[in-house]
């Protein structure tokens, strides 16, 4: 499953709902896909179009959907120029609960199975394991 | 998803989030809540009993709202988290900024 998704905020809700609409039953619980699939994709789409695409209409983000016996594989490129994931500051600190943004790769970590990035860093893999 | 705005008798703003609070909305909620701010509520339920998942840019505009609400002696409440959403708030630590009840009622009984 394919799509290419508008740099627009507005649309990642409905895109969410477009994506998880066509992934078929059986290898996520319904509850996983209400919650675990739709929470990531928001946050994966919500960074590629905030810091990857910098909402510039005249892109997009293309978002892939793997499915196999045992795993969903979301990817999501956003042509950008990646960003240093070593150095993300930890959301459950202290000096940092009253921040207001900070914690999407620490959401989708806790969300998914595992999460793996491109060499450029401007794609990310978020695998959810069947059950 | 869309948001609905209710005031009951003594006052309580209860605010309901029917579908998901995400980057895409975040902004309309929060300029909901800041309206009724402005005209002088300070008491604040946020209703997510009928929300399916929130990220974390919904969380962020909660902490937002509640710093707002709070420098204007206010305070925010949240009710109606699923086991899911309540897990989010756990592993954010977010839990321990708000005060987190089952239901709507029980958050507007304890005001």
């Amino acid at each position: 499953m394919r799509l290419d998704v508008p740099s627009d905020l507005g649309v990642v809700g409905d895109a969410v709902e477009l994506v998880a609409s066509h992934l078929p039953a059986g290898t996520l619980s319904p509850r996983r896909v209400t919650f675990n699939f739709r929470t990531a994709l928001a946050e994966a789409l919500g960074n590629a179009i905030r810091y990857g695409t910098g909402e510039d209409p005249a892109k997009t983000v293309r978002v892939r959907v793997e499915l196999s016996s045992d795993a969903v594989r979301i990817h999501v490129l956003d042509g950008g120029s990646g960003f240093d994931r070593a150095h993300l500051p930890d959301p459950t600190q202290a000096d940092n609960l009253e921040r207001e943004d900070g914690r999407g790769l620490w959401v989708i970590r806790h969300l998914v199975d595992d999460v793996a990035f491109n060499e450029k860093g401007n794609g990310i893999c978020l695998t959810l394991r069947a059950g | 998803m869309r948001f609905t705005v209710k005031k009951d008798k003594s006052g309580v703003v209860v605010v309901g989030v029917d579908g998901q609070l995400i980057v895409g909305n975040r902004q309309e909620l929060k300029q909901k809540v800041l309206e009724v701010l402005e005209e002088g509520s300070r008491k604040f339920v946020i209703d997510f009993s009928k929300t399916g998942y929130i990220d974390s840019s919904g969380l962020g505009v909660l902490v937002s709202l509640s710093k707002k609400i709070r420098e204007q002696g206010g305070e925010l409440r949240l009710a109606g988290l699923n086991a899911d959403l309540q897990t989010l708030f756990e592993l954010t630590k977010l839990d321990t900024l708000f005060a987190i009840t089952r239901t709507a009622e029980e958050a507007l009984a304890a005001f």
